[in-house]
């Protein structure tokens, strides 16, 4: 008995203690994890549930394709919002040479029927993100590829400058960085000397949201542009695409451009 | 038979050889300089933009490259058309031919936007470009010509010099059929889009390369007094007027179907009726004074004391009509606009549906002048240092039956 009173005498329930307080202590730091967790974890999900485009915030794949729907009808003319946004968010500003050497990531047209003469429309236009890019194929080093989400971009650190992309691209839609730069957007590198255009915000997407043109477009009220996944059939974008009458820009090109064009 | 008892001799050290060369240098370094200040200050120094984004630069860079592969004429038809009368002449062909190559490439990288990535350049390849096969191309000619050089000036090689020579002559085919390709895959462009454009540039090389190489042996002989045969000058007249034929009709070709397409019909209007400039050097610089011209001057009839002045005019003509061409080609081609959407009229901050203006500046007009500076000082430095040319260039030593028909 005397052994029982022993102090090692708790020792015989050791085990089940030690389980207890093992539990116990797990729980502790799962709830103390939690509660440190918790509020990100919950601001990540809240931030997924509340985008526009659930799969942007993730590694690019395959699977998504950006893309964008234009709805001319409702692009007002004289309304360059969203050229203004892509300036701001990118850090592009007019350079000192002529004005044909600044760059010009986006840019509207105004176009006018030569029929009639009457009908007119304005629209952005920019780096169309083609499925089949004429700039990735005759890009000499591979610094103008398409990434895995169909956006076409160009690798600053290979760009040689020689600017075949900027003849082969049918939209006219690269620039060439024609002297020194100051200023940049630290998640937006530039170059002189390299070729550059529209990243469809790439930084934004990869933190979850869409470019700044749509945003600025939409602020602006007008609603002209759509931002997406062409892949994913539930998406707006998807469904306007198959419901609603669009066009491809130079679709005699076959190069699939992501951007596509309602009421031309 | 007539080549066995040919003595090669370096050409002498007269005043007049340095001064070219020293007049060359001049040239090379404000070219030189032309490049280091558009590297330091960027091309907002130049007259190219985001509109004109290959101008003068490339004017004299594909000039000098297509001229590169024509060069190589005089030693194809040497050794691979077996006409021995051509064979003393075939060294400074093939120098020639590696002179105006490296001149060419050497305008043509120094206004890339970034030539300190020339090793990226030389590194990293996407094999679907064209650009890319042409370094292949490029460096692929400095090697079999290179060799072909070897071959034809060491004795001990000399038995296979025929070989390279055929392996050069094709090459410089498919590289001509390359520099070609790199405007005709351009699909956007109505001005290029054209299978035609490659046969032409081969025509053009044609051309200008044994125009080029005429002027070239005519100002060897004459800076270092040595005796140049009449047979030789006749034999390359005919050459030329061929070549200079030929190209004519090819470009006859390439407008002709484009014509036939209506969408065409704006960019041919452009070039041929009213697109200012480029209208004028079409018909006056490239078909007036490029072609018809030369093509006068080569075939008429004349006295044969006249054939060598007229052969040479006609020669400089070939080369002033070829800069011209290669003007209206690359930046009448890009000064077009893009026609995205037809049936519209277009304007943007962006210059959409404008014709677009070019004005060189001083640093491409020095940039590409200190290439051709380059190329005639490889060729001139090359022919002091080294035995490329027979000693007389006289019928009778090169064409021993031809002198005693005399």
């Amino acid at each position: 008995m005397s052994e029982d009173n022993t102090p090692d005498a708790p020792a015989v329930q050791d085990p089940a203690r030690r389980a207890f307080f093992g539990v116990s202590a797990s729980a502790a730091a799962a709830a103390a994890g939690f509660v440190a967790l918790a509020p990100g974890v919950r601001l990540m999900e809240l931030a997924h549930a509340q985008s526009a485009y659930p799969a942007a915030g993730k590694f690019a794949s395959s699977k998504i394709r950006w893309g964008m729907l234009i709805d001319t009808t409702k692009c007002a003319t004289g309304c360059s919002a969203c050229v203004s946004a892509c300036n701001t968010e990118n850090a592009i500003e007019p350079g000192s040479g002529r004005p044909a050497q600044s760059s010009q990531w986006i840019r509207k047209i105004e176009l006018t029927e030569q029929a009639d003469g009457h009908r007119e429309l304005s629209l952005p236009m920019m780096c169309q993100h083609c499925a089949n890019p004429p700039c990735v194929d005759v890009c000499p080093t591979g610094a103008s590829f398409k990434r895995a989400d169909g956006i076409v971009l160009v690798d600053r650190h290979i760009c040689i400058g020689c600017r075949y992309c900027m003849m082969a691209c049918p939209y006219q839609a690269r620039s060439f960085v024609d002297e020194p730069l100051h200023d940049q957007n630290p998640e937006v590198p530039r170059g002189q000397g390299c070729v550059e255009a529209c990243t469809l915000c790439v930084q934004r997407i990869d933190r979850g949201l869409g470019p700044a043109c749509v945003e600025a477009c939409t602020q602006a009220g007008h609603g002209a542009m759509l931002f997406g996944d062409l892949n994913d059939p539930k998406s707006e974008i998807a469904t306007r695409i198959a419901t609603t009458a669009s066009s491809q820009v130079r679709a005699d090109l076959r190069l699939d451009p992501g951007v596509r064009y309602q009421g031309i | 038979m007539a080549a066995t008892n040919i003595v090669y001799r370096e050409i002498a050290n007269k005043r007049a050889t340095w001064a070219l060369l020293a007049l060359c240098g001049l040239f090379i370094v404000a070219g030189a300089g032309a490049h280091l200040t558009m590297e330091h200050y960027g091309h907002v120094i130049t007259g190219m933009d985001n509109r004109i984004v290959w101008g003068l630069p490339h004017v004299f860079a594909v000039f000098l490259i297509v001229a590169a592969s024509g060069a190589l004429n005089v030693a194809s038809t040497a050794s691979v058309f077996g006409k021995s009368i051509y064979k003393p002449l075939a060294p400074l062909s093939a120098l020639l031919a590696l002179a105006l190559l490296a001149g060419g490439l050497t305008v043509l990288m120094l206004d890339l936007g970034r030539p300190d990535r020339i090793i990226v350049a030389a590194t990293t390849y996407n094999f679907k470009s064209v650009f890319a096969w042409n370094v292949f191309l490029y460096t692929g000619f400095f090697t079999i010509v290179g060799a072909y050089l070897w071959m034809m000036m060491e004795r001990r090689m000399n038995a296979y010099a025929k070989h390279l020579g055929a392996a050069a002559f094709i090459w410089r085919l498919v590289l001509t059929t390359g520099t070609g390709s790199i405007f005709g895959f351009l699909v956007a462009r109505q001005a290029y889009q054209s299978a035609v454009l490659a046969p032409t540039f081969i025509a053009f090389s044609l051309s200008y390369g044994t125009a080029i190489y005429l002027l070239v042996l005519a100002g060897a002989c004459a800076i270092d007094d040595r005796p140049l045969g009449d047979a030789i000058v006749r034999r390359l007249k005919n050459l030329l007027a061929t070549f200079v034929a030929a190209s004519l009709y090819l470009v006859a070709v390439l407008h002709l179907t484009n014509l036939y397409f209506t969408r065409n019909h704006g960019i041919e209007n452009f070039i041929l009726m009213d697109g200012g400039i480029f209208t004028g050097l079409f018909w006056i610089g490239q078909v007036g004074i490029g072609s018809v011209l030369p093509l006068v001057l080569l075939l008429a009839p004349a006295k044969a004391n006249l054939v060598r002045n007229r052969v040479l005019t006609a020669s400089a003509a070939v080369v002033i009509g070829g800069f011209c061409q290669m003007y209206v080609t690359i930046i009448g081609g890009q000064a077009w606009p893009l026609n995205l959407f037809p049936g519209y009229k277009v304007s943007s901050s962006f210059f959409d549906g404008e014709v677009h203006n070019y004005a060189p500046s001083i640093w491409e007009i020095m940039l590409g002048l200190g290439g051709v500076a380059l190329a005639i000082a490889i060729v001139f430095l090359a022919l002091r240092l080294l035995r490329f040319l027979p000693e007389r260039l006289d019928d009778a030593t090169l064409d021993p039956s031809h002198a005693h028909a005399d």
